[in-house]
């Protein structure tokens, strides 16, 4: 055991923990003003929900003893069950096993708060709260047991994920695409104008975001050393390419540079680098966070209008076009000389490792794509996955939570 | 008694509330207000979507007063409220 990597972290799981209010924010203020709160209140409803879930079962489906074939965790630590304060030699040798098990259980909290993005101002709270319970246990925790639990089948096949590009962002990039094609377009879509209604709440959200990052990636190293140093740098730098791409590319196109383009690109730059900020250099964080910036650009600003979906608040073109690139991006600038425990990327003289995540990809792809639809169908009929014509119509605040954010008297 | 509603760009207000006050008039009421003249407003862009809402924040004045004030009132406010661009002083009676 060591103090110091203990304390680094919990305090990563504490960074990350800020990233769920942080993405509410973020969210909530892109949204109209009718249904800033039904953002908040999905997003905090989640950090109660899988904060019990995880818990009680989802950290033994994700890291408990797998059952044979890689596949799901079994369930020996139900209810936390034989996780002590001694550390476990696969889930961080120098920590606590509870302090691996907490940060673990912010990711699983985040996940699916991401997604709240794609089904903004039109999603029915109660069919909302059982699709995030069943998506959280038969997508979040398989995924997260493949790749990173001892005996996942991915994780054994090599695949490099430091920081949870697949586990947490194309997983939930690629369920907000299928959530929004299923849920429809708001009303009034491409017929109206839908403007943020706050964006000093969003930039408010992503200056969150960017500050847990740091903690989502550099905690991820489980150890307070140079690879926690190493994804710490490349973190805020892929970040900064990304922003920085972003801004400059609406000054061409538009005449002015954004404050929600700015975020935005940022927030693309951070999930480009999550895969792989453990094994990649600082040059190379550069290169990923300015491409990750214009992708995320062109799916959002060419592929979506083309496409005709109504994702929101843009979850798929930031996390999922992010999330993708960053995976496909660890196999190409990849490097042992900066983290001997993984491989050399495709311009280090190795294309085994680009096959690998391309594979990898696109089984996590298709895994989450084809359960988020059945858990939407399942959802729907037992609920209504969305709410009524009126109701959209005079915005969820109201109609599902009581309450207002802001009133025309005091 | 006449009730004068006069439309003036937000920046302007301090010196109009100033003219007024000059004039002896002090009952005024405020709101902010969304509009546009024949220059139209600024195209909005979010995410690259452009939103063609072309409408400017300005100031509403409203003064009830007698016949006696009309014209001080109205001198007052074009005066306080000239910016020296098009639309300065228009009145629709």
């Amino acid at each position: 055991m060591n103090s110091g990597d203990t304390v680094w972290v919990l305090v990563s799981a504490a960074l990350v923990f800020i990233m769920t209010p942080g993405v509410a924010l973020f969210y909530g203020g892109m949204a109209r003003r009718k249904n800033i709160l039904s953002i908040l209140m999905q997003c905090f409803m989640i950090m109660c929900l899988i904060g019990v879930q995880w818990v009680i079962y989802g950290y033994s489906l994700s890291f408990g003893p797998d059952t044979g074939h890689g596949i799901i965790g079994g369930l020996d630590w139900v209810g936390l069950k034989g996780i002590g304060l001694g550390p476990h030699p696969d889930y961080g040798s120098t920590i606590p096993h509870q302090a691996f098990m907490v940060f673990q259980a912010m990711f699983a909290i985040l996940t699916p708060a991401l997604i709240v993005g794609a089904f903004a101002e039109r999603i029915k709270f109660s069919a909302f709260t059982f699709f995030m319970l069943l998506w959280a246990t038969l997508v979040y925790d398989p995924i997260a047991h493949w790749v990173w639990s001892t005996g996942g089948w991915l994780k054994k096949m090599g695949a490099l994920d430091f920081a949870g590009g697949i586990v947490v962002h194309v997983s939930s990039g690629i369920s907000a695409l299928v959530m929004s094609a299923l849920i429809g377009k708001r009303l009034g879509y491409e017929k109206q104008a839908f403007t943020p209604h706050n964006l000093p709440i969003t930039m408010l959200g992503g200056g969150l975001l960017w500050f847990g990052w740091f903690g989502f990636n550099a905690g991820s190293a489980l150890e307070a050393g140079g690879i926690a140093a190493n994804a710490f740098v490349t973190t805020n730098i892929s970040a900064a390419a990304a922003g920085l791409t972003w801004a400059l590319i609406e000054w061409q196109h538009h005449g002015a540079p954004t404050v929600l383009g700015i975020v935005t690109g940022a927030v693309a730059g951070l999930v480009s680098i999550t895969p792989a900020c453990g094994f990649v250099g600082p040059l190379s964080a550069v290169a990923i966070g300015a491409l990750g910036g214009i992708f995320s650009y062109l799916a959002v600003t060419a592929l979506k209008p083309r496409a005709g979906y109504d994702d929101s608040l843009d979850v798929f073109g930031v996390h999922g076009i992010g999330g993708m690139w960053g995976t496909l991006a660890t196999g190409l600038f990849a490097q042992k000389a900066i983290n001997e425990t993984g491989s050399n990327g495709l311009f280090f003289g190795n294309s085994a490792l680009f096959l690998i995540q391309g594979l990898y990809l696109l089984v996590c792809l298709a895994y989450a794509a084809a359960m988020t639809w059945m858990l939407f169908i399942l959802a729907d009929a037992l609920f209504g996955m969305r709410v009524s014509r009126e109701d959209e119509m005079v915005g969820l605040d109201l109609t599902q939570h009581h309450e207002a954010s802001y009133t025309v008297l005091e | 008694m006449k009730y004068i509603i006069a439309i003036i760009q937000p920046h302007r207000l301090d010196e109009v509330k100033k003219a007024l006050e000059d004039a002896d008039v002090h009952l005024l009421t405020v709101s902010n207000a969304l509009g546009r003249g024949r220059q139209m407003g600024f195209t909005e862009v979010y995410r690259g979507a452009k939103e063609v809402c072309g409408l400017l924040k300005k100031v509403k004045i409203e003064v009830a007063c007698n016949e006696d004030f009309v014209e001080p009132v109205i001198e007052a406010i074009i005066k306080g409220a000239r910016t020296g661009n098009i639309g300065d002083g228009n009145i629709c009676p």
